[in-house]
């Protein structure tokens, strides 16, 4: 369990995280801010806790792995891995730029630390399976760990890979629904209403949390909690914020990528600075 | 032990033999169906290997996905399903999770062209050539008997990367040798010839290209055949040659005539050595239920129709 020290520890790591990711789209001019800020503290607690990785030996066999399915979160991803020190924070500043390593979707073959390719939603979720199965084969001790969006999953693969997990009983895959209530068009329940999220992945044959994306001490549980089972696949959906944390974009519908200045971004930052103490 | 490649029945028996094969020597072997495992009949090696075995339901593009998580593993997955689904329906999972990714998957489509007969348009995969030309970097194959289905399907294995293979399921022929030896990208000259060359794949229509060689010689016409297993990367070389020594080329194939194996021969040659081709193959039309016999010549794709073919190409290089 998580202390109040640990979380403010946390907490303050998520701010790092933040602002490097809005100065790395700001220093672009626009970008997939929502969905990126909206996974930040489930990255900050997965890569500064759970995950068994070495940002200096990327690819070791028996690291955990973690497949960001809504792939557009590349921003917040790279932000987390650069600060983690698996390349340096300078290559944030190449996001989405001719010849970068860092595209605005997720790519193993040129982003060290990023486990899989995704981009086109809801592929990230069979890639996943494939990996915990292989591992399993293999005899590889180790987690994978897939975060979907919400809006992703109207993605008939989404459910096809749900289906697969329960099937062959994939207790060593743990996923994350970033249930940000918001898909590029508007909100999803005015799109195409994804009900209840928790009842659905029940019904599929997994274990199921639904806790605040946003509160450490409950994704901290909820990890843990996830981790004790064995029998089935873990699905956590987090009850999320889209573009939390970049002020500007919190409670806007057109907030899944939008344009910053770096007036805005070093406003925003300012603020967010101030929200930990 | 040395393979009788006369005792397989269907070409799908061969193919899963070969992958049996595979998975005793390489552990990283693994096979993956979509609820049509016993249409390949790929029980054997379900029997063999339990665990390396994965039936992911009625559930292509999930089943290409797997096998794409599979191979970022270091496994080498096998994943079947019919070649409609396997190009039609999972077309963005392979080009993305496994191509662009990177990853070592290799597909077969059972049942191409109109070798799935009474399964009908819905079913018959004119498009699949077509569609996986355009992913950058991906090796076709279609073997044309038992010989060249198992040894392709070791050359699948051994190739780092993904592939895709388009394997008959119900028939087969022997036209090679037990020991032919296969090269990926370099195709077979089965018959050699000086008035015009015809480059042919898969079994339906390498059959019927050495069937209408064999009516041409009769009336005094040499024709070479050209079993052209490897649909992408293309033989340049092979094809140059034979473009020099016939300066006429037929080219037969199971499949759309758009962007098919006469579009790469013609693509390259126009470029190369402007060269007389006539591409033989589905003209823009869907597929209908039949037998193998009704739909061969429903699509004009007889031993006759091959030297007629020849014969008016033949007319055109003499012009």
């Amino acid at each position: 369990m998580l202390t109040d020290k640990d979380v403010l520890a946390l907490e303050k790591k998520a701010v790092q995280i933040r602002t490097l990711t809005i100065n790395e789209i700001a220093n672009l001019g626009a970008g997939h801010i929502g969905g990126a800020m909206s996974v930040v503290d489930l990255l900050t607690i997965l890569y500064h806790k759970w995950l068994n990785v070495d940002p200096k030996d990327p690819k070791k066999e028996d690291r955990d792995r973690l497949v960001v399915s809504k792939g557009h979160s590349g921003p917040a991803v790279y932000a987390t891995l650069a600060d983690k020190g698996y390349f340096p924070v300078e290559w944030l500043d190449t996001l989405n730029q001719g010849g970068t390593n860092l595209p605005s979707h997720c790519d193993m073959n040129k982003t060290p630390g990023v486990d899989f390719t995704t981009g086109s939603l809801g592929q990230g979720s069979s890639a996943a399976v494939g990996i915990a199965l292989g591992n399993r084969l293999k005899k590889v001790d180790a987690y994978t760990y897939l975060v979907l969006g919400d809006g992703e999953s109207q993605e008939g693969q989404v459910w096809e890979a749900a289906m697969t997990g329960a099937h062959f009983k994939l207790g060593k895959l743990i996923a994350f629904t970033d249930c940000n209530k918001q898909q590029l068009d508007s909100y999803t329940a005015e799109i195409m209403d994804l009900g209840e999220l928790d009842k659905k992945w029940d019904s599929f044959g997994w274990h199921v949390q639904r806790i605040d994306g946003h509160d450490f001490k409950a994704l901290d549980a909820a990890i843990e909690k996830a981790q004790a089972e064995t029998e089935k696949p873990s699905m956590i959906v987090l009850d999320t914020i889209k573009s939390k944390g970049y002020f500007p974009g919190e409670g806007q519908q057109a907030n899944h990528s939008m344009a910053i200045s770096k007036e805005q971004a070093a406003d925003a930052i300012k603020r967010l600075e101030g929200q930990v103490k | 032990m040395a393979k009788n490649f006369k005792d397989y029945d269907h070409m799908r028996d061969a193919f899963v033999d070969a992958v049996t094969d595979l998975a005793d020597k390489d552990e990283r072997i693994v096979m993956l169906d979509a609820d049509l495992s016993v249409c390949i009949n790929s029980g054997c090696f379900q029997e063999k290997y339990p665990d390396r075995f994965f039936n992911v339901g009625i559930s292509e593009a999930d089943m290409v996905g797997v096998a794409s998580g599979l191979s970022s593993t270091g496994l080498i997955p096998f994943a079947h399903t019919f070649a409609c689904f396997a190009s039609r329906r999972a077309f963005d999972q392979f080009f993305l999770s496994a191509n662009y990714a990177k990853q070592n998957v290799k597909l077969v489509g059972s049942d191409p062209g109109i070798t799935s007969q009474m399964n009908g348009g819905t079913h018959m995969p004119f498009e699949d050539i077509g569609l996986m030309k355009m992913v950058p970097g991906l090796v076709i194959f279609e073997p044309s008997d038992s010989v060249s289905c198992y040894k392709l399907t070791q050359k699948a294995a051994e190739h780092q990367g993904s592939t895709y293979m388009r394997v008959r399921r119900k028939g087969t022929t022997v036209l090679y040798s037990d020991d032919q030896e296969f090269e990926l990208g370099k195709g077979n000259v089965l018959n050699d010839g000086d008035d015009i060359t015809i480059i042919a794949a898969g079994m339906v229509m390498v059959t019927a290209a050495l069937d209408a060689a064999e009516m041409l010689k009769k009336e005094g016409i040499s024709a070479a055949v050209i079993d052209m297993h490897t649909i992408k990367p293309l033989d340049e070389e092979l094809v140059l040659k034979y473009a020099k020594k016939t300066n006429a080329i037929v080219t037969c194939e199971d499949a759309q005539r758009a962007n098919g194996l006469g579009s790469s021969v013609s693509d390259y040659l126009s470029e190369n050595r402007p060269t007389l081709v006539r591409r033989m193959g589905i003209n823009d039309e869907f597929g209908e239920v039949g037998t193998l016999d009704y739909l061969q010549k429903r699509f004009k794709m007889t031993a006759e129709d091959v030297v007629i073919n020849v014969k008016e190409t033949l007319a055109l290089k003499n012009k």
